[in-house]
């Protein structure tokens, strides 16, 4: 699936929820524990996004020219945002990632409950997601 | 006639009455009903000091104590009968010794800046409390980073209370300032200051008091207590947000150097001498916060009117009933339980980070504080990152109470 589907595939499934807060941020809350554990050795200072408020692992590797995320964070809220990026990014090319404009925050009302300090978390985290995918596209122009 | 119920002291606020006297708290957050509960970052204000801050600008907006006319002449009344109101809330001797600030913040650093920089000397000691915020720790480092001197720490007890035999250890002759909260923003904590002050003085130090906490529920006689100095924010005081005041003890007051420079705080300017206004007015450079003093004299009538010790009461009864309540809720650890306390309730659930609890609580329009509360080495003492804060006002009721332990519940039964 092609990363717009998957962003449309979320607005469709927020739009459930009713714009019910307490039912969103369960929902989120959900998202998160579903996320594949991370590896605690994964858990270094080195993959913590800088500028999160709540503390976020992230690492990525690639396989057969895909890159795939592995993150985990402190608090359950923004360990259920960051699932929903992975959700999107998993499995997509370095050019895609970085090719990529998410508009899903906006259109599942995203700023109503995390706030502005999260949100400067969310976009760091995305930019960390758009950096790996640099550092991965650069590796593969090298090996071609 | 008095029916029964009404001749105990917690019954005889009418809450719901109050509660129509501040106009933010109907309303609905997230599709249901506020419970403020963020009172220790700040209280919400009655209409009496909202209207006060628009009849200001409507009806005599002037710059103060140099005008001639009629404009300048009512708002320099008006802003110097705050200063009369202050001078009556704590009991100071005289109004020379209240000073306005732009809260407990800026009254700290004036006095770490302008007393502790000129009687600090290399060697000295400084004490502060594990208790303390950021705000009463920082401006002291300042002062010992620049002049050499060493910055002793109260340790607090598992309950959260500060422990009175390591600080008589601490007591030296070296000790110069001693610098406490009356009581603690993160766990509510009231400290024996008048026992404080008085092993103080013993060694001859001065004892500078931060009431942020304070302002509000307890009672605050600067002369019984005979600490040196004191302040307090108006924001937490049910007034506008960016002024406060410091007490000082006329004498020391009167030895200090000014803070700030400019208008206001001068006798005179020559290009050669400089010679300084009286007090207060030496330490009040450039124009005030008119506006915000102005209407926060009103905030301390309502205080006063209400009654202290009736909303004490009431507060206090708010606070038995959510800690006995929380307490019972799987998971929660209180953080905090000296006998004596304002009412701040901190806690911690296992498993549950303070973070999502607070944004579940929103959900469902409750605002807690989650956090370290800006009290970063406490949180260390007690091996934690930070906790859930609820803390109660005179306008908050047992209902809302039970809406916060609804709302903790299905946050705990989620997660676990």
């Amino acid at each position: 699936m092609d990363i717009n589907d998957i962003q449309e595939e979320i607005i469709s499934e927020f739009s459930l929820l009713d714009s019910d807060m307490e039912m969103t941020v369960f929902y989120i809350m959900e998202l998160g524990q579903k996320l594949p554990v991370m590896d605690d050795a994964l858990k270094t200072e080195e993959n913590v996004v800088k500028g999160c408020q709540s503390k976020v692992w992230l690492t990525a590797n690639l396989d057969d020219d895909k890159i795939y995320f592995s993150a985990d964070s402190n608090t359950a809220i923004t360990k259920g945002l960051v699932s929903l990026l992975i959700r999107i990014f998993n499995g997509q090319s370095p050019e895609a990632i970085l090719n990529a404009n998410l508009h899903f925050m906006q259109k599942i009302g995203m700023e109503r409950f995390i706030g502005t300090q999260r949100s400067n978390g969310f976009a760091a985290m995305i930019k960390q997601m758009k950096l790996y995918a640099l550092a991965f596209k650069t590796k593969l122009e090298v090996k071609s | 006639m008095t029916s029964p119920a009404s001749s105990t002291l917690s019954t005889a606020l009418d809450v719901e009455k109050i509660r129509k006297e501040f106009p933010i708290l109907h309303q609905t957050v997230n599709g249901r009903d506020l419970v403020y509960f963020d009172n220790a970052a700040t209280s919400q204000k009655p209409l009496v000091v909202i209207n006060a801050l628009a009849e200001y600008y409507k009806g005599y907006n002037a710059n103060i104590h140099r005008g001639i006319h009629t404009l300048a002449e009512k708002a320099t009344k008006a802003f110097e009968q705050t200063r009369l109101t202050a001078k009556e809330y704590i009991n100071a001797r005289s109004e020379q010794e209240i000073v306005f600030t732009r809260g407990v913040t800026e009254s700290i650093n004036l006095v770490a800046s302008s007393y502790g920089r000129t009687f600090i000397k290399e060697g000295d000691e400084i004490i502060v409390s594990e208790l303390e915020h950021h705000s009463n720790i920082v401006p002291w480092q300042f002062v010992v980073e620049e002049k050499n001197a060493v910055l002793k720490v109260i340790p607090v007890t598992d309950r959260g209370e500060l422990d009175l035999d390591a600080y008589r250890k601490l007591l030296s002759s070296k000790t110069k300032i001693v610098s406490v909260n009356h009581a603690s923003n993160s766990l509510g904590t009231v400290n024996p200051i008048k026992e404080i002050i008085r092993l103080a003085h013993a060694v001859g130090a001065v004892v500078f008091i931060d009431g942020a906490q304070a302002g509000a529920h307890l009672d605050i006689d600067v002369q019984d207590l005979d600490c040196d100095f004191y302040t307090v924010s108006a924001h937490k005081m049910y007034g506008p947000t960016g002024a406060g005041f410091l007490y000082g003890k006329k004498e020391l007051l009167e030895k200090m150097p000014p803070y700030q420079g400019g208008g206001e705080m001068i006798k005179e300017v020559t290009f050669k001498k400089t010679t300084y206004n009286d007090l207060p007015h030496k330490f009040e450079a450039g124009t005030p916060n008119i506006a915000d003093v102005v209407a926060f004299r009103y905030a301390m009538d309502f205080i006063t009117e209400t009654g202290r010790a009736a909303m004490a009461a009431h507060e206090h009864d708010l606070l038995q009933y959510a800690t006995e309540r929380v307490s019972r809720l799987k998971g929660v650890n209180l953080v905090g339980t000296a006998p004596e306390k304002v009412s701040v309730l901190s806690f911690t659930v296992d498993g549950i980070h303070p973070f999502d609890i607070g944004q579940m609580l929103d959900a469902r329009g409750i605002a807690v504080r989650t956090g370290h509360h800006c009290t970063q080495p406490l949180m260390d003492r007690y091996g934690i990152e930070g906790t859930v804060r609820a803390s109660f006002a005179v306008y908050n009721t047992k209902k809302e109470i039970d809406q916060l332990v609804e709302g903790l519940e299905r946050v705990i039964n989620f997660m676990k």
